[in-house]
């Protein structure tokens, strides 16, 4: 609570016009009771919960913030309902925080001053496949998973792919990234149309209701402007995306290295050689450790990269001979393998597995995790660097695109530790920084990290950026306290 | 031994749909919903797939009865790695009452005319879930069967299967010509890519009619209703072990 209150003591005082009605709402009991048999009407009894259970699930994501549940949660069914229900909230002024998975990494659903959370999960359908186009409507129900089961029949799939199955519409909000990203881009390359509702109950087609074309040059990019927006602009409704075909052939291997330094160097390497790899992961030996007790694997405990291809059979051969002798160069080991469907799910689960895989290294502890991103030949210098700053945590993270994660196990009734782990990354993101990078590859701002977006763009930039919300959210209703 | 597997495919709706019975209680709603393979029936191709790709036999079939909408299905077998599909043409009344006896006849006798040494299908379909097919049809053929099979291998000239069954894991060895059905841990199917679409485009898909082969689709069943299962009752907090005592033996539970 301190913490949120020095930061928009910060905020507000260097920007006046942000609207400086921002106290707690929930505090006024009344006005909730007022509220509720208005969204009962819009969205049935069925629609609208204040139980405590429901709150508390809406009120935190998977990451390590506390739970700041919201006063009530609605489950809108349409769009329709959702503009009913903002028009609602904006005329009574309450707080709006939209809710997909809850699978977010940096505390973006607490409700910091109580309101109403939108849970999207019923309006859950895919609508509009266009399998020559390759693009699919979705609605904020649908998960990537969900999406890639129902497209399986076609020959297409959506590469984006956060660890948790996640709402697409969520990844829109946060652009997300995934273990893909280096071959396929992150959220932001690939949504090519948003529905939004904003604040006041408009609907608002980024790019023009029902329009997909592959590119365009047609005016300002309302559409990138809401990706990343972590829904402090509107409430994503529908995303249009963009679809890949699958690759005839993927294949996996996974590469020990003698130390971290080589490890990294490969990747520049490999990725410098024009290879068009899918995946490269690494991980670091903690990361193994953890990973072989808790999958009952047998890797080597040094740091090791996870590599994937992707391709026809024939440009498979050529890929992979490239990258084994860039890894044998930098003292890597033999490939293991893996091409059929099983074998390789088994090797990724280790990779996916790994947020569980550390926090099972201490047990009743939980997991944080932070990323960064650098310009990839920094990479090499700033792991070797964090590593030696660790007190007793893991690296994990795609090297490909320059990002990587510290998955950091604390006891959160530690202040001591709490702090500890606080000021590390402080200083991982600031050398980030300092090294022509971002505080965040692709969890987003959230709570915690709204004086680093301040220190990495700067001033100006910030009162910009406060500048588009105080147009779309003068009142700012829209998931307060979160990114600025 | 020819070494031909018939695969049996067969639509469903798809496993994500929430399901909604018709008004008229005489069905679920089919129209407009997704349909696709039955998962099982997945697993059934990739077997046979992988079976040819390890050349321990020579060509697979897929094999669909239904109305023209089944021939996706049998070009998403095709996509999988199928060599040609057979689409037996049962339509309106009769598709709607098609069970596991008609196409267990329509499966016996394709696999005289094909010579198959092998027929995999589905341990059973996710809409009905009978899983009587694979059983019916090695009965009418007379041929062994190794049912919910989650590891399939040839040993000599027998067809060594481990079957799950209750207790475990049951291994048998059988005769070819055989029958067997898979089940979920048999292997996990592989996806179509587009350029395999491509060139499923261009395998054959036969036509034929049942009564070509001799079997008459009339059903010996008539659906009476169909109904949703009972709503879940909300629960009852109470505040003392008396109450709940009490309640459970209101409820006749105790």
């Amino acid at each position: 609570m301190t913490l949120f209150m020095q930061a928009l003591r910060f905020s507000s005082s260097r920007l006046p016009f942000i609207c400086r009605r921002s106290r707690t709402y929930s505090t006024e009991a009344g006005a909730i009771e007022r509220v509720i048999s208005a969204f009962r009407s819009v969205s049935g009894d069925e629609g609208v919960s204040v139980g405590s259970a429901v709150r508390e699930q809406h009120g935190r994501d998977e990451s390590a913030h506390r739970c700041r549940p919201p006063d009530v949660v609605v489950f809108p069914r349409s769009v329709e309902e959702v503009s009913a229900l903002a028009k609602i909230c904006h005329h009574h002024q309450l707080p709006i925080i939209p809710f997909g998975t809850g699978t977010g990494l940096e505390g973006g659903v607490g409700a910091l001053q109580g309101g109403v959370c939108f849970s999207l999960r019923k309006m859950d359908q895919v609508l509009d496949l266009h399998q020559e186009d390759f693009d699919v409507t979705v609605e904020p129900g649908v998960t990537h998973r969900g999406l890639n089961s129902y497209l399986r029949d076609t020959g297409l799939w959506f590469p984006v792919d956060p660890g948790a199955d996640a709402s697409l519409c969520g990844m829109a909000a946060t652009s997300a990234s995934g273990t893909n990203a280096v071959r396929y881009g992150t959220m932001r390359g690939n949504v090519l149309n948003l529905e939004v509702v904003l604040a006041d109950g408009t609907v608002l087609h980024t790019a023009g209701k029902g329009r997909r074309p592959r590119k365009t040059s047609a005016g300002y990019n309302l559409t990138s402007l809401f990706v990343g927006s972590e829904g402090t602009l509107g409430i994503i409704t529908k995303a249009t995306l963009r679809l890949f075909g699958i690759p005839e052939s993927m294949v996996s291997a996974v590469c020990s290295f003698p130390s971290v330094q080589s490890a990294v160097d490969s990747t520049v390497q490999i990725l410098q050689a024009g290879v068009p790899i899918a995946r490269i992961e690494f991980l670091d030996d903690v990361m193994i450790n953890a990973c072989n007790h808790f999958n009952k694997l047998s890797y080597a405990v040094t740091p090791t990269l996870f590599l994937e291809f992707h391709g026809s059979s024939k440009n498979m051969e050529e890929q992979v001979s490239i990258t084994e002798e860039i890894t044998r160069d930098n003292g890597g080991s033999e490939f293991a393998w893996a091409e059929d469907e099983e074998t390789r799910g088994r090797l990724w689960k280790a990779r996916h597995d790994a947020g569980y895989a550390a926090l099972a290294l201490r047990p009743g502890c939980k997991a944080y995790s932070t990323d960064v991103c650098v310009p990839i030949s920094r990479l090499p210098q700033i792991i070797v660097e964090t590593k030696e700053d660790l007190i007793r945590n893991n690296i994990t993270g795609h090297v490909g695109d320059g990002n990587f994660h510290c998955l950091i196990v604390l006891d959160p009734n530690d202040p001591d530790e709490v702090a500890r782990v606080h000021s590390f990354t402080e200083r991982l993101v600031r050398r980030a920084l300092a090294m022509d990078g971002t505080c965040t590859g692709e969890h987003g701002i959230g709570l915690g990290k709204r004086a680093l977006l301040r220190e990495e763009v700067g001033p100006l930039a910030i009162s910009v950026m406060q500048g588009i919300k105080a147009t779309l959210d003068p009142k700012n209703l829209m998931n307060p306290g979160k990114v600025l | 031994m020819s070494g031909r597997v018939l695969v049996g495919v067969k639509r469903v709706i798809d496993y994500a749909v929430k399901i909604r019975v018709k008004p008229d209680r005489t069905g679920v709603v089919t129209d407009g919903v997704k349909h696709s393979m039955n998962p099982f029936c997945e697993i059934a191709v990739e077997e046979a797939v992988k079976l040819k790709e390890k050349k321990l036999v020579k060509e697979v079939v897929a094999v669909s009865c239904g109305p023209q909408q089944v021939q996706e299905t049998i070009r998403t077998a095709l996509a999988m790695g199928a060599d040609r599909g057979i689409h037996v043409e049962v339509s309106g009344k009769d598709y709607e009452t098609l069970g596991p006896l008609q196409v267990s006849k329509i499966f016996a006798a394709l696999a005289k005319k094909e010579q198959a040494d092998l027929i995999i299908l589905g341990k059973q379909a996710i809409d009905d879930d009978c899983n009587q097919t694979g059983q019916m049809t090695a009965a009418l053929l007379d041929w062994p069967q190794g049912t919910f099979a989650s590891e399939v291998s040839f040993e000599a000239d027998k067809l060594k299967v481990v079957r799950e069954i209750d207790g475990g894991l049951e291994t048998i060895k059988i005769n070819l010509p055989a029958v067997v059905t898979a089940d979920l841990r048999l292997n996990t199917p592989r996806y179509a890519t587009l350029p395999n679409i491509m060139k499923a485009k261009k395998k054959k898909i036969a036509n034929v009619k049942p009564a070509d082969l001799g079997v008459d689709v009339c059903s010996r069943l008539e659906v009476l209703k169909v109904d949703e299962p009972p709503q879940r009752q909300a629960g009852v907090k109470v505040e003392t072990v008396e109450d709940l005592v009490g309640k459970l033996k209101e409820a006749g539970r105790v």
